[in-house]
């Protein structure tokens, strides 16, 4: 359940916002900034609640959430792609085969 | 806040003061209602909210929901809503009285989330579509950020990432609230006219049974930051709470440990045993079946396992391909991750069943009927504080709609309030105490010094003789698993256990003084712990108090296994503010709906004037 930043892919929100998204997201606030790299990094895996906030927040794409090893095997993945209106998920099993889920969240009339 | 920027002395810490008409402690469903509410009833009030994270994401609903589970669709009333729900919690007792007045505004709250963004699903005739009697689906992955979005359009203050500690009191009125702020570490103090608290319930009390520490210590169905706050708040200024020992102890997907519902309601899905047999129609067959009481299908897992017949699962191998896919879909609306964890195991519930298991025991007054004792207004009983959602006590099954519909009723009841009520005042006394109180952990963490060899790498708070939050939150969750009766002892408990438990509470309360936080992050955890704390004394005495066995599973003693009909009332406690010392007292069940009170006939022939 913890999420995993991708050092390749986090930029720490610099320049975007002021604080970066997934800090400022967390329910938990357990997602803080690395000061030396200036990247965003999980400061207590054991406490995270997998809501997915910070992975759906995150601009760069670069939060893995991963299931902990103690009750799923490593290797699924699950992506969401977060729209106005819309949300898909891609699913990737242990053995590779991957399944896509697209879906209202939103009415057109969503208020402001 | 980097630690160089923190405070070293009290004298540094900055306050921040503010004064208000209606404080919110806790911007989650049922915050967000009061503040619509309020404003939207009078957009000259001043309202302020206090939330511990962002109002965006906060809460129990953080993830989404896939179902509203309360609602009175077609064929329906007021009455048999309640009705339904007495039934669910054995006769209760329950506050029939709070049950009738949310019911009566509920659909217009739950039509609310539908007008103001969330697709609901609907069925041929273009009605939601029902998943149980009360129950209808949703598509709710945005249900949170809807609902702040709708707060915001209100233009109240909300204060993000404030972490309330306790109320302000001027003589025996509650006057509002102070806090830390967790980003910029200011203390704050907010004087309110009225003040509503509407955090979420209790979750963390108790060891959840798939917590191995390393990654999956939060692998729970609540959301583990609401630690009880808003209950442990009250219990220290002296309000009245009532049935703290009717605890959450629910059926969940086993070592996901979230919602299972959505299986075994959405896609009937019943229990079975490791022989195969049908549980509750065969092994629960006198108490009602498939439809017993909640808290007997609650219990049926673990009482299948306790007896040698488990593993336990839900039977979903009648679901089609396309129904597995709804059904994931609906865990992508509410907990994503279990769609992740049958990938991670390569299971398609077509294939196999699911197994089931029991949760840790929460307390969640929006579930069960823990929580403030409140009159119709839902002003507790120390003046000028409300209680709302997870925290207004008496009625069960609130769920996300009847917890909005609470925070409706308390907005309008303090908006009375803060009509005829002067203006608030604080005692300055109690102000510096709690900002000592508050603070102090930081100050003594900041001002170890370093006694043992801990290389670099490792934790370096274990270079102190001291206690760190984590492990006080590991000794209390394992006292309350295994002597006040956590899903380790199968729900199960007796006097001797009680009193060890209480015993090991008051020792750790002799430890607080040794808990320490080095930045403003472990400091939550620190006050985390001291409010469950708080809550885990007051629900073993209620548990204690409680002689005989109601609600089986939620509540069950070994030693005294049947119904005690002279224990048909509600059992409420308050602090001693003079004693410190928590007292028990007992009030009696009114019932107001006519008829058996374990039976909810559909529909209930009772006029409106009646009730």
């Amino acid at each position: 359940m913890p999420p995993y930043v991708l050092k390749s892919k986090c930029n720490g929100c610099k320049g975007i916002f002021d604080e970066p998204q997934c800090v400022e997201i967390c329910i938990g606030d357990i997602m803080a900034i690395d000061e030396e790299s200036g990247q965003a990094y999980c400061r207590s895996p054991r406490d995270c609640w997998d809501d997915m906030a910070c992975t759906k927040a995150c601009p760069m794409k670069a939060i893995e959430q991963r299931i902990p090893y103690q009750i799923g095997y490593h290797g699924a993945r699950l992506v969401p792609f977060m729209s106005k209106d819309s949300i898909t998920w891609k699913l990737v099993d242990l053995n590779g085969n991957e399944e896509k889920f697209t879906f209202k969240i939103r009415n057109k009339q969503s208020c402001g | 806040m980097e630690s160089k920027a923190l405070p070293r002395t009290l004298s540094e810490i900055v306050e921040v003061r503010i004064e208000t008409d209606l404080l919110i402690i806790g911007g989650g469903n049922s915050g967000c209602f009061v503040a619509i509410e309020a404003k939207g009833n009078n957009p000259g009030l001043d309202v302020t909210i206090m939330e511990k994270a962002h109002i965006d994401r906060s809460g129990a609903l953080a993830a989404g929901m896939d179902a509203i589970n309360t609602y009175i669709g077609e064929g329906e009333t007021p009455e048999s809503l309640v009705a339904w729900s007495r039934a669910q919690v054995g006769g209760g007792p329950l506050r029939e009285d709070l049950a009738l007045s949310n019911a009566k505004i509920l659909n217009e709250c739950v039509e609310s989330l539908e007008k103001w963004g969330i697709p609901f699903k609907k069925n041929e005739k273009g009605h939601y579509k029902k998943r149980g009697r009360f129950d209808i689906a949703i598509f709710g992955e945005q249900l949170k950020p809807v609902l702040a979005e709708k707060t915001k359009s209100y233009n109240p203050r909300i204060l993000n990432r404030v972490v309330a500690t306790n109320f302000l009191t001027d003589g025996d009125r509650i006057t509002g609230a102070t806090g830390f702020g967790l980003r910029d570490g200011k203390f704050y103090i907010i004087t309110a006219k009225a003040t509503i608290v509407a955090t979420g319930g209790a979750a963390g009390l108790y060891r959840s049974p798939t917590n191995d520490g390393t990654t999956s210590h939060h692998q729970m169905w609540m959301c583990p930051f609401n630690v009880g706050t808003g209950y442990a708040m009250g219990i220290r200024a002296g309000a009245e709470l009532t049935l703290m020992e009717q605890r959450w102890c629910a059926a969940r997907v086993k070592d996901f440990t979230g919602p299972v519902d959505t299986i075994s309601v959405g896609y009937k899905a019943g229990m079975v045993n490791a022989k195969g047999e049908k549980i509750l129609e065969e092994r629960f067959a006198h108490l009602g079946g498939d439809a017993a009481p909640r808290f007997i299908r609650a219990n049926a897992p673990m009482e299948e396992w306790r007896n040698g017949r488990g593993p336990t699962y839900v039977d979903t191998k009648h679901l089609t391909a396309e129904e597995v896919k709804d059904l994931k879909i609906d865990y992508l609306n509410e907990r994503p991750t279990y769609v992740l964890f049958l990938a991670s195991r390569l299971q398609n519930p077509s294939d196999e069943q699911l197994e089931i298991y029991g949760s840790d025991p929460y307390i969640v007054g929006g579930h069960t009927a823990s929580g403030y004792w409140v009159d119709d207004d839902r002003m507790g009983t120390i003046p000028g504080l409300f209680a709302a959602g997870e925290c207004a006590g008496g009625m069960p099954n609130k769920f996300v709609g009847g917890c909005a519909a609470e925070g409706v009723l308390a907005a309008r009841g303090a908006l009375k309030y803060i009509a005829r009520c002067e203006s608030p005042k604080a005692d300055e006394a109690l102000i510096d105490r709690e900002k000592e109180r508050v603070f102090t952990p930081l100050l003594r963490g900041l001002a170890l010094e370093p006694k043992y060899n801990i290389p670099d790498g490792l934790d370096s708070r274990w270079k102190y003789d001291a206690v760190t939050p984590e492990e006080m939150e590991e000794r209390l969750q394992r006292l309350m698993d295994e002597y006040a009766g956590g899903v380790g002892q199968f729900f199960r408990c007796n006097e001797e256990q009680l009193n060890y438990a209480l015993k090991h509470i008051g020792m750790l309360r002799e430890q607080v003084g040794k808990l320490f936080a080095t930045n403003l992050h472990e400091l939550v955890l620190v006050h985390d712990v001291i409010d469950r704390l708080d809550v885990a004394e007051v629900l073993t005495l209620h548990l204690r108090e409680r002689r005989e066995t109601r609600w089986a599973g939620w509540q069950t003693r070994t030693d005294y296994p049947e119904v005690d009909p002279a224990l048909d009332c509600f059992i409420n406690s308050r602090k001693n503010i003079e004693t410190g010392q928590i007292e028990m007292l007992r009030r009696p069940y009114e019932q107001i709906l006519p008829g058996e009170r374990t039976k909810s006939t559909s529909p209930l022939p009772l006029s409106a004037e009646k009730a």
